[in-house]
């Protein structure tokens, strides 16, 4: 078996000297196998990450609230100085006013360590009450550095793992620069580097624990994936945006078993074990745990805040929703309206999981998520894009079209940051590792189609031919472009502070609506088209 | 040898080269908000001398200690570029207010003339590896256009080193190609924008002379005369107007400092770290015996040093000295270059040139270590003795760059720059020197890229040299000795350096 994988090799590498090498600049890297490439793939995402790191944080010099990165150093604070009983409560030393904990216990864990850290190099940085809006040199470097290890810690051993289980699945389809570009795309998605590495937050730890259970889901270690999945669910509750995809396909899967039910069970106490250790500390009473989920479900802070490319905040241009219905009844409707949207793919995983399909059912039930849940940030776009550059190779046309309204979308939040520079740096640094040479980003916009799709294609056309018409593709690039240069440049009139992230965020939701319908009619048409696959199995 | 072969493909090779580019340009981008040094002040001061002054008064003017010490045509560059300066923010180019001024317009506006004046390096690096086969290109773009030291000295610490080795290189590239004229012009250009490449003057020199002034007497004669007049056209363009203006003195007195003293504050792993150790090593142990010996008036710490000698027993070295030097290290190769000019070795003569002024030159910087690690890169895929001497080198003098960015903030930056070149060298030239491909070519001879036990320790020793100056240093001897960890990183560069020189010089006399 290696034997014949060396001569392929050797094959291979002869051919390239014969074509005269000129088509692909990195064969020498990737002839060698994943792992190189990856080991240089990350460290270049380090360095862009250390570098990204040079730039402003989110509520730089800003007093008195800050911004994310003083709520991330006053986490430590308080988890660093105080009994884990008192991190989620209101007290005459804990004010929940200013930046109160309302992460789930991992991520008051890893605020801990991290705080550990800070206080043996500058205790001045996490010390009770003092540390108020502390700013300076070396706390910012070691808070950069905190991101950068957990990083390295988590992310990019979770995406390699995903890696290694995806070409492991579609064994014999991609080439070795297609995975090299595929790793690319995960390690460098602009978005994520810039919402950790330049505003400030640890996102990477929720989405790389996330890519850890979708990985070991692929692989069949259903157990060791609903854990991982439970330890991304504790680090931040948006982690939810996953759940229905999880749950179906592995509910989906169970039920295909010999034994439904012993599975099911196995599912169950996985789940609950792992929830039970992680809220330990809390479930001495019921008091300490109620405590705890009032304040992750910040329902005061209303529907929507800012200008978020999601449903409710686009319609509130035409229904004030906010003055029209009581915080309880939006609420309900929000709950409704995000479970009615992800419920066809949650159920198609159930009938007919499969694991592409299991992929596209993640990017469903985030999408309708961000679309429609209750208190939606601009941020919460990078958990619909991550299932996206995790399906990179299938989907390449719509990771280079989502990924440039993800960043749209949240420009007036970066540039409220001061990342205009890094935002245009990484945006530019997208574009070129999408083209990459010899890349499948280069090719795929020729007449290849994807081959699953021959079939039963007429289905999605319509809505392909919308999305992807390149008069449409056009006339939006244009838009945005312009858009970007407007308002960096000009003021918007007095009577519409907000006009101009009002049509930023029309221009984003109509895209993420229509890839929404898209993404999930391209699931439906995969089962469809691998059950009619298995019935031509079984007539064999 | 090296023919000009206008391939059909040369937009295919340029969009790739671009691409390439482009990757550095981000990063390059990226880096913007990092620390730089006193020199990006150096050259907003440069701006705003030939933005407000008449010409006359460039090379007079002391408003700043940072007065104008550079060729005439890098002036005639800080004026085109203040011009746009002017258009962003007058304040840059204002002679006193614009002192010391780190608004971001400035700052920005400097970052980005870096950046687009390293279009020339890509020009230069296109044109160079123009005739190579697509593999070796490969390998040099990723050596030069993502070397880490041009990364660490131009984008980091600020300089303009980029913009000078496009031309360096595109100089090289006519002379490879046996466009003599047009080689020997850019190299007087390149001396008029920065003196310091003068080193390999004498190797041009010898080598035009020997290889475009041949053919008989007269003709000979008359070649000398064409080449003599271009460069001297050169050089009047250059100077005439300071010649004009009764200021020449001036201007030779600015560009050679030579009050400056043997070494830099932080010393270059050269030749002299190994005579001052030398020297302050024999005071001690005669110290030890009895004898009476004298501390030195001036300390090699300071910099600047005046006239007091810093040694204690050993004679001083003048910067005649230091000459004599450079030239004798020369000799062997200038012998080389008379009996047999070949346009094949002028990478590696002119290499080797700035390899011998940097190791025995008068007030060398560190950073000066690029101005041969850069063009060897485009012989280093070569051969695989090449590429195993290029491997150490470019380690050593990117590792020897370290000191110049010694802020924690910088600290990752820089060792994964380095780490992540060293990686890539790795697999681009085991792949290129793996038994297969070798195999192709010359019927199953298996030697593939491996380095030796000594290169292999003495890497693993640039490792412990850097964990005991950023780690075991400070954590047992606190602020005390400051200067140990700086010296240790110089001496043991050095002695790679100087094993490099003794490689470049064995390699240029053997080859035939």
């Amino acid at each position: 078996m290696k034997e014949k994988g060396e001569m392929k090799k050797v094959k291979k590498v002869k051919d390239k000297v014969n074509d005269g090498q000129d088509d692909d600049p990195w064969w020498w890297l990737i002839q060698e196998g994943i792992r190189p490439s990856f080991l240089c793939i990350s460290l270049f995402a380090l360095l862009v990450r250390v570098a990204v790191g040079l730039h402003p944080y989110s509520g730089a010099g800003t007093p008195p609230k800050f911004g994310d990165y003083e709520a991330q150093r006053h986490w430590m604070e308080i988890t660093l100085n105080l009994p884990p009983k008192d991190w989620y409560r209101n007290s005459s030393v804990n004010d929940l006013s200013y930046w109160g904990l309302d992460y789930p216990p991992l991520t008051a864990y890893q605020s801990y360590v991290h705080g550990v850290f800070l206080t043996t190099f500058d205790p001045d940085s996490v010390a009770l009450f003092t540390s108020r809006g502390y700013e300076s040199y070396l706390g910012k470097l070691l808070m950069r550095w905190t991101v950068l290890s957990s990083d390295v810690l988590i992310f990019f051993p979770a995406v390699l793992y995903f890696v290694l289980v995806y070409r492991s699945m579609r064994f014999g389809m991609g080439q070795n620069s297609d995975v090299a570009w595929h790793i690319a795309m995960i390690l460098l998605n602009p978005c994520l580097i810039l919402i950790d590495h330049g505003h400030f937050q640890y996102n990477c730890i929720s989405l790389g624990l996330t890519i850890a259970a979708i990985a070991a889901a692929l692989s069949q270690k259903d157990l060791v994936a609903s854990m991982l999945y439970c330890l991304a669910l504790n680090h931040k509750q948006m982690s939810a945006y996953f759940a229905p995809a999880f749950f179906g396909y592995l509910l989906g899967k169970c039920l295909r078993k010999k034994n439904p039910l012993l599975e099911v069970t196995k599912l169950v106490l996985m789940v609950m074990g792992t929830f039970a250790i992680v809220w330990w500390p809390y479930l001495q009473s019921k008091d300490a745990a109620l405590a705890v989920l009032s304040r992750l479900a910040p329902f005061e802070r209303g529907i929507y805040e800012d200008y978020v490319a999601n449903f409710w905040c686009t319609s509130s241009v035409l229904v004030k929703w906010k003055k029209l219905y009581s915080t309880q009844s939006l609420r309900i409707f929000s709950l409704a309206a995000t479970l009615i949207t992800c419920l066809p793919s949650m159920v198609q995983q159930i009938l007919a999981p499969s694991s592409k399909g299991f992929l596209y059912a993640l990017l469903n039930s985030s999408f309708s998520f961000y679309l429609f849940s209750f208190q939606v940030h601009e941020k919460s776009i990078l958990l619909p894009l991550l299932p996206l550059t995790l399906l990179a190779l299938e989907e390449s046309r719509s990771i280079l079209w989502l990924t440039h309204f993800a960043m749209f979308s949240m420009f007036p939040l970066l540039h409220r940051d001061k990342l205009v520079l890094a935002y245009m740096a990484l945006y530019a640094l997208f574009i070129l590792m999408y083209f990459a040479p010899c890349g499948p980003g280069g090719r795929c916009h020729g007449t290849k189609t994807l081959d699953n799709t021959q079939k039963t294609k007429r289905s999605v056309d319509f809505i392909t031919s919308i999305t992807f018409h390149p008069l449409v593709m056009g006339f939006l690039g244009l838009c945005s472009l312009i858009l970007h240069v407007i308002y960096l440049t000009m003021h918007p009139p007095n009577k519409y502070p907000f006009l101009f992230e009002a049509v930023i965020m029309l221009i984003c939701f109509s895209q993420f609506v229509l890839f929404t319908f898209y993404f999930n009619s391209k699931q439906w048409v995969l089962s469809k088209h691998l059950t009619s696959k298995d019935k031509q199995k079984k007539l064999i | 040898m090296m023919e000009m072969q206008e391939s059909p493909r040369t937009p295919a090779v340029m969009a790739q080269l671009s691409w390439f580019f482009g990757i550095a340009t981000i990063v390059k981008l990226l880096l913007i908000p990092s620390y730089h040094s006193t020199d990006l002040e150096v050259h907003r001061h440069w701006l705003a001398i030939t933005h407000s002054l008449p010409l006359s008064q460039w090379y007079t003017d002391e408003t700043s200690e940072w007065t104008l010490d550079y060729p005439p045509f890098f002036a005639y560059l800080e004026r085109f570029l203040s011009m746009f300066a002017h258009l962003i923010d007058p304040q840059i180019v204002h002679l006193h207010h614009g002192l010391n001024y780190k608004a971001n317009s400035a700052i920005y506006f400097q970052r980005m003339s870096v950046i687009v004046s390293d279009l020339f390096l890509l020009y230069g690096v296109y044109r160079s590896t123009l005739a190579l086969a697509s593999l070796k290109r490969n390998l040099i773009w990723l050596l030069v256009i993502w070397s880490p030291g041009l990364l660490i000295v131009d984008h980091l610490h600020f300089q303009y080193n980029g913009f000078l080795f496009g031309w360096l290189l595109l100089s090289l590239s006519f002379l490879a190609q046996g466009r003599d004229v047009m080689g020997g012009f850019l190299f007087a250009v390149l001396l008029c924008f920065k003196h310091l490449f003068a080193v390999a003057a004498p190797v041009y020199f010898v080598y035009l002379l020997r290889h475009y002034c041949r053919g008989g007497l007269v003709r000979g004669f008359a070649r000398l005369s064409v080449m003599g007049a271009i460069v001297v056209a050169v050089f009047a363009a250059a100077y005439g107007p300071f010649v004009y203006h009764g200021q020449i003195q001036q201007v030779i007195r600015r560009m050679f400092p030579f009050g400056r003293g043997l070494c830099h504050a932080y010393w270059a792993p050269n030749f002299w770290v190994f005579y001052i150790m030398l020297d302050k090593g024999i005071a001690f142990l005669l110290r030890k015996f009895g004898f009476n010996i004298p501390a030195p008036v001036a300390s090699f710490t300071g910099g600047l040093v005046g006239d007091a000698s810093p040694f204690a027993i050993l004679p001083r070295v003048t910067p005649l000295t230091t000459f004599i030097m450079v030239l004798l290290a020369l000799s062997p190769c200038l012998f080389r270059t008379w009996k047999d000019p070949r346009p094949r070795l002028i990478f590696r003569l002119v290499a080797y040139a700035y390899t011998c002024g940097f190791l025995f030159g008068w007030h060398v910087h560190e950073k000066a270590s690029l101005h041969f690690s850069i063009p060897l890169a485009i012989v280093a895929v070569e051969s695989l003795e090449d590429a195993k001497h290029y491997f150490l080198l470019s380690i050593v003098s990117c590792y020897s760059l370290f000191p110049l960015l010694y802020e924690a903030q910088e600290y990752p930056i820089k060792v994964l720059l380095l780490l992540l070149h060293t990686i890539l060298m790795w697999f681009s030239f085991s792949a290129q020197y793996s038994g297969s491909l070798r195999g192709d070519k010359k019927g199953g001879e298996k030697q593939g890229f491996e380095v030796g036990w000594v290169t292999k320790s003495y890497l693993i020793g640039v490792v412990v040299v850097e964990i005991w100056g950023q780690f075991l240093h400070p954590y047992l001897f606190g602020d005390k000795l400051p200067f140990v960890p700086l010296m240790l990183i110089s001496m043991y560069c050095a002695i790679g350096i100087l094993y490099s020189w003794i490689w470049q010089l064995k390699s240029i006399l053997i080859s035939s």
